[in-house]
C-alpha cells in the first residue's frame, strides 16, 4: 500500500464524473451546439443524492441491493487498477482476473435488478447485456492473454510497466492491434455507440440505459457514479495499453481525456450497428487479439 | 525495410479477416484490391535495393493486375447483376472469423513444420500465404453468390502467389506468371458466365444450381 | 480406517432395518449417522498426511476387500459424505407429500446403498470391489431414478440411464481384465505400466467408461434426462457427487497408467471446452428448472476436465506450474460443483416442493414467498456463474492463472491450449452467467406468472438447514482458500507426481488477495448500504407501479420470459446448437391466431445416439427370427451354447 496509488485512487473517484463531461461537450461541438457544463455529471449526482426515492411495488430487495452492491464491485476495482507508472493500491499475479470477475459481479447485479422491476423494457435489456457481455469476456481476456504474453507478467502494474521494455518483440502493429480490440472491448462494455446508444431513453434499441429505468434518487446516483467509474477503469486500460512504457502518470491521464474526445468524435460520426452486427463486431475484437498472440508467437 | 514488409504482411492477414466478416459486395472487392496491391508491392520492397528490372516488372503487372484490373472488371459485373450483399451465408459471418483465426494458427503450424527454407521476406510472410490460400478455398465453399466465389478465387491466387514470392527464387516468376493468366481468363470466363446466368435466371445464387444436377 | 467401516455398517444397517421395519426414520438416522461417523476418516487422513488402508480375503477369484483413503480417495470422499447427510434431513420433509402415496422404505433403502457405493468406489482398490460398488451405484440410482415410475417420462429417462451406464461398465470391464491380464493381479497396487500404446487404448476406455457417468459430452445425453427426474435430493446427490465419481475414476486410472503423451491432454481439453460450451448452451434453453442444473452440471464438468487437460498437458511437457495449476484448478472445481450443485438442486427443490411445477415459465416473483430458498439460490447461482467472492471463482481463477502462465510459455503446444482455454473458459463463464441470471430472474424475481407460484410458503428448517450449511461452505471456501492448501497439496502432489507444493505456495499470494479482497467486498457493501439507509432516512420512499415508460397497467404476462431472455444467444449459436424457430405471424386486421414456437433438442441425441441406434436396431432385427416364443428352443440354445464351449476349450 504506497501514497501515490492512494492518490492515483483518489484522482480517479473525483475526475471520472468528468470524462462523461468530456464526451458530451465533444459531442455538442460536432453537432453544432454549446451542450451542458463540463460538471454536468457532478451537478447530476449530487442532486440526485439530495432526493427521497420511489420503488415499484413488484420490486425486491435485490432492486435494492444492486447499485450498492455495483458501486462497491468498481471500488474494490478501482484498487486493482495501475495508472502508467503508478502500481495498483492491490497488485498480485492474476490480478486482472478479479478485475473482470468484479465488474462480471457488477453486471450480474444491475441484470437482476433490472429482472426484478418485472417490465418487458428492462428484461430486454438485461437479455442483451447478458448476450453481448458473454462475447465481449472472451475478447477481454484473449487482449489480457497478449498483454500478459508480451510483458511476461500476470499482475497489471507489471504488465504496463514492462510492456515495452523489452525490445525483441517491438514489432509496433502489435499494440496498435490490440489497442483497438480493447478499444471495441471498452465500447461495448460501457454501452457508447457503435454498440448501444447513451441518449436514447426510450427506444428499443437501447440496453443499458433501460435497465436503470426505474430507479431513482440515490441509488441512480450511485449508478451514474459506478457507470462513470467503469469508464475510468476500462479506459485507463485502453490508455495503458497504448502508452505503456511512459514513465509519466500525467501522460497517462491525459491520455484518458483523450479517449473521451475520441469516444465523443466516433459517437458523432458513427451510427448504432444493427443488433444483429454487435455480436460479430465482438467476435471481430477477440479474433484480433488472437491475431496478436498468434502473430506473437510465430 | 523488414519492419515495413512486416506490417504489409499483417495487413496482408487482417484484410483476410475483413473478407471473411463483411458482406457488402463492394466491400469484398475493395479489400481484395488492396490485398492486390500489397502484393504488388511486397517484391519492391524486397528487392529495392537490388534494382532487378525483370523482378520489378513483374510485380508491377502483378499489382496492377490483382488491384485495377480485376476489381473493376468484378465491378462492372456487380454494377450488370445488381447485387450489394452476401445475403445468408453457407457459414455465418462470426464463425466464419472464428474459422479464420483457426486457419490462422493451422497456418502458422503448417509454416513451423515445413523445412526451413532461406526466408525471404519475413518469417511470417509463409503462414500469412497459408492463411490467404484457406481464406480463398473457405470463401469458395462458404459463400452463396457466384461473384463471391470468383473473389474467394482471386483471394486463393493471392496466396499463392505470396506463397511464390515469399520462397524467394525458388519459383520461377515464370510459372507464377503462367498462374497469373491462368486467373485472368477465369476471371474474364466467369465474368462473361455470370453475366449469361444473371440474365437468364435474374439472380446469381449458386446454391440453386444445384437444382440442375439431374 | 475404523470409522469408515463403522459409517458403512451403519448406513447399511439403516437402509436395511427401513426396508425391513418399514420405518422410514431409521434410514434417516442411518443416512445421517453414518457419513458422520465415516467423515472422521479422511480427516484423519488429511492430519496424519498418509494413507489409511485395509485388506481383507474375498472368495471371488481375484477380488480382495482392499479399501484404501489416500490423498484422492480422501479428496473426493469428503464431499460424498457431506453432501450426503445433508441430503438426507432434506430428503426426509422433503418426501412428506408423497407419504401415503409411494414406498418410501424403498428410497431409503437405495439412498443409503447408493451412498455406501460411492463410499467404496472411491476407495476400492481391487478391480473387482470397484466394479461390483461401480455396478451397485449405478443400479441403485437408477431405482431412485424412477421413483415417480408412473410417469412415462421418467421411466424413459430411467431406461437411457441405465442403458448408458452399463456402456460405461462394458468399457471399464474391458479396461480391468486387460489390466489385470497384463499384471497377473486385480489389485491396483499390482498394476504396472504397461506398453505406450497399451496406455493409450487404456485411457481412450477410461475415458469412455468414466466420461459416460462424468456426462462428457457427447455422451452426456443420459444426465438431463435421469438427474431431474429423480427426487431433488437425489439429484442433488447425483449431479453434485455422483458425477464426480467418473472423475475420480478417471484419475485413478490415470495415476495407474502414468503421464502419457501430450494428446491425452489435448483429448480432455477439447471435451473440456466442448462440454462447457455445449452444456451452458443447452442449460440456456432450458424451461424446466431442474433439467437446467443437469446441463448445467455438463458444463462444470467440461470446466473440470479443461483443468484436469490442462494438467496433464503440463505434466507431460514439463511445466510444473501449468501442471500444479491445472490439476489444483480443476480438483478444487470437483468440490466447488458439488457444494454449489447439490445448493441448487436443493432449493430448486424447494421450489418444486411450494409451488408443484418446475417449468420456469410458471414461476416468478418467488423472492417475496420463499425469501431463504430465494437468497440461498442466488447465492449457489452467483457461486457457479464464477463470481467472486465466492468458491466457484477461485477454482476458475486457478485454472485460469495456469493458462495464463502458459501463455507466456516457449512451447506453442502450451500456448496453443492455454489460449484455447482461457477462451472457452471465458466464453463458458458469460454463458453461464446469462444461464444463472435468468434462472433465479424468471424463478425468483419479478411478479408470479402463473396462480401456484402466487400461495407458496417458505419450506420448514430440516429443508433449510442443509441449504444453509451448502451456501455458508460456498462462502467458506470463496474466502478462505488459502487454507485449502493442505489437502489440495497433498492430492496434487500424488497426480502431477512431482513436489507441487512449492508452485502451489507460489500462487497462495494471490489467494491470500483474494481473501482480502472478498472480505473488503463484503464490508465496502455494508458500508454502502449503510450509507444509502442513513442518506434516505427521513426523505420520502414511496412504492408505486413499475414505471414501464409509462404503461399503466402492467400485468405479469407482460414480464420477458425464460425463453426471450435466451432468444440472442441461442439465435447467435443457432447454427452450431441447431435450435429451430416456428413462427406464424399475425396477419390481416384482426388477426384470430397466430404462433411462436422455438426448439432446442440436444444434437448430440438427435444427431448422433439416435441414428445409430435406429441403424442398431435395424441391423438386430434380422436376428429376430432367433426369438420365437418357444421354451424348449431356448433350452436347446442354452445346450448348444455349452456344447460348443466345450468344443472350443476342450477340443
Amino acid at each position: 500500500m504506497s501514497v501515490p496509488s492512494l492518490v492515483h485512487m483518489a484522482i480517479a473517484m473525483i475526475t471520472a464524473p468528468l470524462i462523461f463531461g468530456i464526451i458530451n461537450r465533444t459531442k455538442s461541438l460536432f453537432g453544432g451546439r454549446e451542450g451542458p457544463p463540463l460538471l454536468q455529471q457532478y451537478f447530476d449526482i449530487a442532486k440526485l443524492l439530495q432526493k427521497g426515492t420511489v420503488y415499484s411495488r413488484t420490486t425486491s430487495w435485490v432492486f435494492r441491493a444492486g447499485p450498492v452492491i455495483g458501486l462497491a464491485c468498481v471500488l474494490i476495482a478501482l484498487a486493482l487498477l495501475p495508472l502508467g507508472p503508478l502500481p495498483a493500491l492491490c497488485s498480485f499475479p492474476g490480478d486482472f482476473i478479479v478485475m473482470i470477475g468484479l465488474l462480471a459481479v457488477m453486471r450480474f447485479f444491475t441484470m437482476l435488478a433490472a429482472i426484478d422491476a418485472g417490465s418487458s423494457f428492462e428484461g430486454m435489456g438485461a437479455s442483451r447485456e447478458a448476450t453481448f457481455s458473454a462475447l465481449a469476456e472472451p475478447a477481454l481476456f484473449l487482449c489480457f492473454a497478449a498483454i500478459s504474453q508480451k510483458a511476461a507478467s500476470l499482475s497489471l502494474s507489471d504488465m504496463f510497466l514492462r510492456h515495452s521494455g523489452d525490445a525483441t518483440h517491438g514489432s509496433a502493429p502489435a499494440p496498435a492491434l490490440l489497442a483497438v480490440a480493447l478499444f471495441v472491448v471498452f465500447l461495448a462494455e460501457n454501452a457508447r455507440i457503435p454498440v448501444d446508444d447513451p441518449n436514447t431513453h426510450l427506444e428499443l434499441t437501447m440496453i443499458h440505459e433501460v435497465m436503470a429505468l426505474d430507479y431513482g434518487g440515490p441509488d441512480l446516483a450511485f449508478i451514474f457514479y459506478a457507470s462513470a467509474l467503469k469508464l475510468w477503469i476500462l479506459g485507463a486500460l485502453v490508455v495503458n495499453v497504448v502508452l505503456s512504457g511512459i514513465e509519466s502518470a500525467w501522460a497517462v491521464l491525459a491520455g484518458l481525456f483523450f479517449l473521451a474526445i475520441i469516444v465523443g468524435a466516433v459517437e458523432s460520426t458513427m451510427a448504432r450497428l444493427k443488433l444483429l452486427r454487435v455480436p460479430q463486431l465482438l467476435i471481430g475484437a477477440g479474433a484480433l487479439a488472437m491475431l496478436t498472440l498468434i502473430v506473437a508467437m510465430g | 525495410m523488414s519492419s515495413w514488409i512486416e506490417l504489409a504482411v499483417l495487413f496482408l492477414i487482417l484484410s483476410n479477416f475483413a473478407l471473411l466478416g463483411a458482406s457488402r459486395v463492394t466491400t469484398l472487392i475493395q479489400v481484395a484490391a488492396g490485398q492486390g496491391i500489397l502484393l504488388g508491392l511486397l517484391p519492391l520492397l524486397a528487392h529495392a535495393k537490388q534494382g532487378n528490372l525483370r523482378l520489378i516488372a513483374v510485380a508491377l503487372i502483378a499489382g496492377l493486375l490483382k488491384g485495377v484490373i480485376f476489381p473493376v472488371m468484378l465491378g462492372r459485373a456487380l454494377r450488370e447483376a445488381n447485387i450489394r450483399r452476401e445475403v445468408e451465408p453457407f457459414v455465418g459471418y462470426s464463425l466464419s472469423l472464428i474459422l479464420g483465426v483457426f486457419a490462422l494458427a493451422c497456418s502458422f503450424w503448417i509454416a513451423s513444420r515445413l523445412p526451413a527454407t532461406a526466408l525471404f521476406l519475413s518469417r511470417k510472410a509463409l503462414p500469412a500465404a497459408f492463411s490467404t490460400i484457406l481464406t480463398g478455398f473457405f470463401m469458395i465453399v462458404a459463400r452463396r453468390k457466384a461473384l463471391t466465389q470468383v473473389l474467394g478465387y482471386l483471394v486463393l491466387e493471392n496466396g499463392i502467389y505470396l506463397f511464390s514470392i515469399s520462397l524467394g527464387q525458388k519459383i520461377p516468376f515464370a510459372v507464377e506468371l503462367g498462374v497469373l493468366l491462368d486467373v485472368f481468363v477465369a476471371v474474364f470466363v466467369m465474368g462473361i458466365a455470370m453475366f449469361h446466368i444473371n440474365r437468364e435466371f435474374d439472380h446469381l445464387d449458386v446454391g440453386q444450381l444445384s437444382a440442375l444436377k439431374d | 480406517m475404523n470409522f469408515f467401516l463403522a459409517g458403512l455398517c451403519i448406513l447399511i444397517t439403516g437402509g436395511l432395518m427401513a426396508w425391513l421395519l418399514r420405518r422410514e426414520s431409521v434410514g434417516l438416522i442411518g443416512a445421517i449417522m453414518g457419513p458422520l461417523m465415516a467423515l472422521l476418516a479422511p480427516i484423519q487422513a488429511w492430519r496424519h498426511g498418509k494413507a489409511l488402508s485395509i485388506s481383507m480375503p474375498w472368495n471371488v477369484p481375484y477380488g480382495s476387500f482392499f479399501l484404501e483413503i489416500d490423498a484422492l480417495s480422501a479428496f473426493f470422499l469428503a464431499p460424498i459424505l457431506a453432501i450426503s447427510a445433508l441430503g438426507a434431513l432434506y430428503g426426509f420433509e422433503y418426501l412428506i407429500p408423497y407419504r401415503n402415496k409411494r414406498n418410501l422404505r424403498s428410497v431409503w433403502f437405495f439412498y443409503n446403498i447408493l451412498v455406501a457405493s460411492m463410499m467404496i468406489v472411491v476407495t476400492a482398490k481391487n478391480g473387482i470391489l470397484f466394479l461390483t460398488a461401480w455396478e451397485t451405484m449405478a443400479l441403485a440410482s437408477f431405482f431412485l431414478v424412477i421413483f415417480e415410475a408412473e410417469r412415462p417420462e421418467t421411466l424413459n429417462a430411467g431406461w437411457s440411464y441405465l442403458i448408458a451406464s452399463h456402456m460405461g461398465t462394458a468399457c471399464l470391464l474391458v479396461l480391468f481384465i486387460w489390466l489385470g491380464r497384463l499384471n497377473g493381479t486385480l489389485d491396483f497396487n499390482g498394476f504396472g505400466v504397461a506398453g505406450a500404446r497399451e496406455a493409450g487404448f487404456m485411457f481412450l476406455l477410461a475415458v469412455l467408461g468414466f466420461g459416460i457417468k462424468a456426462g462428457f459430452f457427447p455422451l452426456h445425453v443420459w444426465l438431463p434426462e435421469a438427474h431431474p427426474a429423480a427426487p431433488s435430493h437425489v439429484s442433488a446427490l447425483m449431479s453434485g457427487v455422483m458425477v464426480k465419481t467418473g472423475i475420480y475414476g478417471l484419475l485413478q486410472v490415470y495415476l495407474l497408467l502414468g503421464p502419457g503423451p501430450a494428446w491425452w491432454g489435448w483429448l480432455l481439453i477439447s471435451i473440456g471446452a466442448l462440454s462447457g460450451l455445449f452444456g451452458a448452451l443447452f442449460a440456456l434453453a432450458q424451461h424446466d428448472l431442474k433439467r437446467l442444473l443437469a446441463y448445467s452440471s455438463v458444463e462444470n464438468i467440461g470446466i473440470i476436465a479443461l483443468g484436469l487437460g490442462l494438467g496433464m498437458l503440463g505434466r507431460t511437457l514439463n511445466d510444473p506450474f501449468l501442471a500444479t495449476l491445472g490439476f489444483c484448478g480443476g480438483l478444487l472445481h470437483v468440490l466447488n460443483h458439488g457444494l454449489f450443485k447439490s445448493l441448487l438442486f436443493l432449493s430448486a427443490g424447494a421450489v418444486v416442493h411450494v409451488t408443484g411445477t418446475r417449468d420456469m415459465e410458471r414461476l416468478g416473483g418467488l423472492i417475496k414467498r420463499i425469501p431463504w430458498t430465494a437468497a440461498l439460490f442466488l447465492l449457489g447461482a452467483m457461486a457457479i456463474s464464477g463470481l467472486p467472492p465466492l468458491n466457484g471463482f477461485v477454482s476458475e481463477f486457478l485454472i485460469l492463472l495456469g493458462a495464463f502462465r502458459g501463455i507466456s510459455s516457449l512451447s506453442p503446444q502450451v500456448v496453443a491450449a492455454s489460449a484455447t482455454s482461457i477462451a472457452s473458459l471465458a466464453l463458458i463463464g458469460g454463458l453461464a452467467i446469462a444461464c444463472f441470471i435468468r434462472a433465479f430472474g424468471v424463478s425468483f424475481l419479478g411478479e408470479p406468472r402463473a396462480k401456484r407460484a402466487q400461495g407458496a410458503h417458505e419450506v420448514r428448517w430440516p429443508m433449510l438447514f442443509p441449504m444453509v450449511v451448502l451456501a455458508a461452505g460456498c462462502l467458506m471456501v470463496g474466502i478462505g482458500s488459502p487454507w485449502l492448501d493442505r489437502p489440495l497439496t497433498l492430492v496434487v502432489a500424488a497426480i502431477s507426481g512431482q513436489q507441487s507444493g512449492q508452485f502451489l505456495a507460489d500462487s497462495i499470494p494471490s489467494l491470500l488477495s483474494l481473501t482480502m479482497l472478498g472480505t473488503g467486498f463484503l464490508v465496502l457493501v455494508a458500508l454502502l448500504a449503510g450509507f444509502r439507509i442513513w442518506l434516505l432516512h427521513g426523505r420520502p420512499v414511496e412504492e408505486a407501479l413499475t414505471w414501464d415508460c409509462g404503461y399503466a397497467r402492467p400485468s405479469s404476462r407482460m414480464q420477458y420470459t425464460a425463453s426471450s431472455f435466451a432468444q440472442p444467444l441461442m439465435n447467435f449459436f443457432a447454427a452450431i446448437t441447431g435450435s429451430t424457430t416456428r413462427f406464424k405471424p399475425l396477419d390481416r386486421f384482426y388477426p384470430v391466431a397466430a404462433e411462436f414456437t422455438t426448439a432446442t433438442p440436444d444434437i448430440a441425441r438427435t444427431r448422433l445416439f439416435d441414428p445409430v441406434f435406429r441403424k442398431v436396431r435395424h441391423a438386430l432385427m434380422k436376428l429376430r427370427w432367433i426369438q420365437h416364443g418357444h421354451p424348449q428352443l431356448y433350452v436347446l440354445y442354452i445346450a448348444i451354447t455349452l456344447l460348443t464351449l466345450f468344443l472350443w476349450k476342450l477340443g
